[in-house]
């Protein structure tokens, strides 16, 4: 990752083949897009999960209108599908039947379809805004520390180092248990969901902005910026139209990469009781609660295990998928 | 950039792996037991310790085993809180007197034990007198003396050294505090507790501040126990407790268990109560409560020294495959939502009782699970066990079985002013089981009359510094608080006092958490208190809980049941109601 890839300059770092096709022709000017859906388009495992993860959004948007139609009210109760002695439901597999597709929860009967959907709601929301947070204030703070240099870069690097080093699962229980219930008018679990972003999305800056600042770093000294300027190119040309444009690149690979993080960090969190308030569905919660008839039945811990473990997979092997079609540098 | 390189074959088959993993979870846990399981022999029946006594026996010998998650807070008889540790004590700790060791409600009766009869009470009340048994014995085969009781219970008043245990007896005998308990103590024979005298080695005296008609109950907690001065180790005497009960202390490693051995200086004829049938007690501590329940089935142990029920696994595989092995037993808990009368709108009684109309009792039952192993549908604020308690049910809660009763609960919300409903805080703790989900049952019900509760689930732990203060119940605003209760001894006072006495209210470690302060219910305590007779007490307290259960500041739900494994092996045992359903530890015995 050390060459630009700003505009046509990044011919030169097509495959080979595809310079191979192109020797002694007139050379196609294709663009950094194109080039990299031409390549994720090869990759069938990265697309995928890019459909499963265009899916898993779908079912999200469309959560209310999807249980309407299969499922039942996320938070009603059917204790009737329930065996009160045990707690566990009737039937085989957790309860599973064409009423309840994935069966109903332990003790209190709520169908684990409808709660799923919903939960997925929470945990892409939740992971995609803290990616933005984190993104926006990584790649700000870091043109800045890397463009600037000197005292400014010193702060923003010792700042980041303090971040990362930070105990921030730790920190968020803390923090949600110490916060009252209602923060600048909002109630509920907006309120909850608005922390879980700012903080997820503040302690996930540091990462990018490393990247960010590295880039810059080694970019500054490159020989189109120092062209813009000795043309007398004022610092926000250079900054926004020369610079930012290549580090484009890095900047989505690590966004999706840090979009499957984000879904555990939540997870993790509503484990432990620091995430969205019950009754709202999520999937961390759920885990939580499996725990303790696990034993009994199973499938009610199956289940959300398996919604997490395929959403950050289909993310992760989503995100792969780009960084290789944008940085083909690296080993393959 | 590198690091994130390399591993996209790496992640599919770590990927795969996982899934092998959760199925194979999954595949065990679901699988059911082996035919061979069971210990030896047969249970003695389904419920036969809780309807009366399994398998009655005086044959001696053998070891009982007790298995349990959680350790004693404390082996200090003064230093104990915990139920199961009052129980438990009673195998090397003695009292003027205890309880009596019969099955069930009989058992909350007092009877002597080191006394030779109950107390003579003079001065209106004021004045207890006891005279000692012959033939009482230290491990070392010394007598126990007036004195040693006297120095027992003078422990308590060494807050900063011995914590832990009941604060009552320091209440009533020194309310001022001036004593400073034995280790500051500037007489020569460290019994400067002006409220105790010992004319002699036979006699102790007793004068409280105020009659308190509850003063013996109080005697009969391991608190009361004596202690010999010369073997007093403070802090440390929980290491190895100095036995005037049937066993001592071989061994005892806190966190991992205890060994008891017979006192062969107990003389049975000088003790009435204690059964000893057992040659040797072994404790044994174990974190993971899913293993006890298997060890439990598998007959490796007797019984679960905690007896906080079989967890969920355990229970259903119990009641399937070994019924004869269970005691169905009601506890003396209460499970109840606090309806906090400082928090809007709950200072209007109109809303307080639509929340009660309106809470749909039977799925809060359900999610508990159900009338056998959550517990029967409660109606009023005191326990079956408890004198003076009865089937007061205002909002006919079981006439309606539990179901909610939209038109009254509409009605109660037009009178408070709130026709179109309201929103609320519940809080629940996370570590109890079944009370997020009793929480979430009740947000459902009051969804359907318009009142909007969110759930808020708080660590156990932080309890007494969140419900537990007045100022952060009002800033979080958490009008219906679910939690539960059992008492400290079986009387009013000592169930209900710390719950709804308005001069209990506390800035930090409150209980009196709706707050209610009536002084119509105060009095109540106070007049109870001077009664002496159990019985006249209990009339008083019945009237008391009426009052309770008509202001609607609590909102009970179950009277707790659960499911206790009795082993095969296990001779004479019965729930004892004074000790909160318990088995009654001391007069267990075992086959072999």
């Amino acid at each position: 990752m050390t060459a630009p890839l700003h505009g046509t300059s990044a011919e030169p770092d097509a495959p080979a083949d595809v310079t191979a096709t192109a020797a002694g022709k007139q050379v196609e000017g294709r663009s950094l897009g194109r080039i990299a859906w031409s390549r994720l388009k090869r990759d069938r495992l990265a697309l995928a999960g890019g459909i499963v993860v265009i899916f898993l959004v779908l079912i999200a948007v469309f959560a209310p209108l999807i249980v309407s139609l299969f499922g039942h009210p996320p938070n009603q109760f059917h204790q009737d599908k329930i065996n009160p002695l045990f707690g566990t439901p009737y039937g085989s597999f957790g309860g599973i039947s064409s009423e309840h597709l994935l069966g109903v929860e332990p003790n209190n009967g709520r169908d684990v379809f409808s709660r799923i959907v919903y939960g997925a709601r929470i945990s892409l929301l939740v992971a995609f805004l803290s990616a933005m947070v984190a993104v926006l204030i990584g790649t700000v703070l870091g043109i800045v520390a890397g463009y600037f240099g000197g005292w400014v870069d010193s702060l923003i690097s010792r700042v980041m180092d303090m971040l990362l080093a930070f105990p921030q699962l730790l920190f968020i229980i803390c923090l949600v248990s110490v916060l009252p219930n209602n923060l600048l008018g909002m109630t509920g679990s907006t309120v909850r969901i608005t922390i879980l972003v700012a903080v997820i999305g503040f302690f996930g800056w540091p990462y990018i902005g490393r990247i960010v600042r590295g880039q810059t770093l080694s970019l500054r000294e490159k020989e189109y910026i120092e062209a813009a300027r000795s043309l007398g190119a004022g610092r926000r040309y250079v900054l926004f139209k020369e610079l930012l444009p290549n580090l484009v690149a890095p900047i989505t690979v690590y966004t999706t990469l840090m979009i499957p993080t984000n879904i555990l960090t939540e997870a993790a969190l509503s484990y432990l009781g620091a995430g969205v308030r019950p009754p709202t569905a999520s999937w961390g919660q759920m885990l939580s609660k499996a725990v303790d008839s696990y034993e009994a039945d199973p499938t009610f811990m199956v289940v959300p295990g398996m919604a997490i473990f395929v959403t950050v997979l289909a993310f992760n092997l989503f995100g792969d998928g780009v960084r290789d079609a944008l940085d083909p540098k690296g080993t393959r | 950039m590198t690091p994130l390189r390399s591993s996209r074959t790496q992640r599919i088959a770590g990927a795969a792996l996982m899934v092998a993993a959760l199925t194979a979870t999954a595949a065990c846990g679901g699988g059911g037991g082996s035919k061979d399981e069971g210990g030896d022999g047969k249970g003695a029946g389904y419920n036969a310790g809780a309807k009366g006594i399994a398998n009655p026996s005086t044959k001696k010998g053998g070891t009982l085993k007790f298995i349990g998650k959680q350790d004693f807070d404390s082996t200090d008889p003064q230093r104990q809180y915990y139920g199961m540790a009052w129980d438990f004590s009673r195998f090397y700790a003695r009292q003027l007197i205890s309880y009596t060791p019969k099955p069930g409600q009989a058992s909350a009766e007092l009877v002597p034990d080191l006394a030779k009869g109950k107390a003579q009470i003079t001065n209106d009340g004021k004045t207890y007198t006891y005279q000692l048994r012959d033939g009482v014995n230290w491990e070392d085969g010394t007598p126990i003396t007036s004195k040693d009781i006297k120095y027992g219970i003078q422990r308590i008043w060494a807050t900063d050294v011995i914590t832990g245990g009941p604060s009552y007896l320091r209440q009533v005998l020194d309310p001022k505090g001036e004593y400073k308990g034995p280790y500051k103590d500037t007489t020569p024979d460290k019994l400067g507790l002006k409220a105790i005298q010992t004319p002699d080695d036979k006699t102790i005296v007793f004068n409280l501040a105020t009659p308190n008609g509850d003063f013996e109950q109080m005697l009969a907690m391991p608190s009361g126990s004596p202690l010999k001065k010369e073997k007093d180790t403070a802090g440390k005497y929980q290491l190895k407790p100095f036995s005037s009960g049937p066993y001592k202390f071989q061994s005892y490693s806190p966190k991992k268990g205890a060994v008891l051995v017979r006192n062969d200086k107990w003389q049975r004829s000088s003790d009435p109560i204690r059964a000893a049938l057992p040659d040797k007690i072994t404790v044994t501590i174990n974190s993971n409560i899913e293993a006890i329940d298997e060890l439990l089935i598998k007959g490796e142990y007797d019984l679960d020294l905690n007896a906080t029920g079989m967890g969920q696994a355990g229970r259903t595989k119990a009641i399937k495959e070994h019924r004869e092995n269970l005691d169905n037993i009601e506890t003396s808990f209460i499970r109840y939502v606090d309806i906090a009368t400082k928090v809007a709108p709950f200072d209007n009684i109109e809303c307080r009782k639509a929340v009660i109309y309106a809470a749909d009792y039977a799925s809060m039952q359900a999610v508990r699970g159900g009338p056998e192993a959550g517990g029967e549908l409660a109606t009023n604020m005191l326990p079956k066990s408890i004198k003076g308690s009865d089937d007061y049910d205002p909002y006919g809660i079981l006439a309606r079985k539990g179901k909610p009763d939209e038109a009254k609960a509409k009605a109660a919300l037009k009178a408070c002013g709130k026709p179109s409903g309201f929103t609320t805080t519940i809080s629940a703790r996370s570590n109890q089981p079944g009370e997020v989900q009793s929480a979430e049952a009740l947000q459902q019900s009051l969804q359907a009359v318009g009142i909007k509760a969110e759930v808020e689930s708080i660590d156990g732990a932080e309890s007494a510094s969140i419900t537990g203060s007045p100022a952060v119940v009002k800033k979080r605003g958490l009008g219906l608080i679910v939690t539960g209760w059992a008492p400290d001894f079986p009387t009013g006072q000592g169930f209900s006092q710390p719950l709804v006495d308005g001069r209990f209210i506390a800035p930090n470690g409150n209980y009196n958490v709706s707050e209610t302060n009536d002084p119509k219910i105060n009095k109540f305590f106070d007049d109870a208190l001077k009664e002496t007779d159990p019985g006249k007490a209990a009339a008083i307290y019945q009237q008391m809980n009426h009052a309770v259960a008509d202001l609607a500041v609590q909102m009970p739900f179950v009277y707790e049941k659960n499911f206790t494994w009795r082993s095969s092996r296990l001779t004479n045992a019965y729930s004892s109601a004074a000790y909160s359903g318990r088995y009654d530890y001391v007069s267990l015995g075992v086959v072999k």
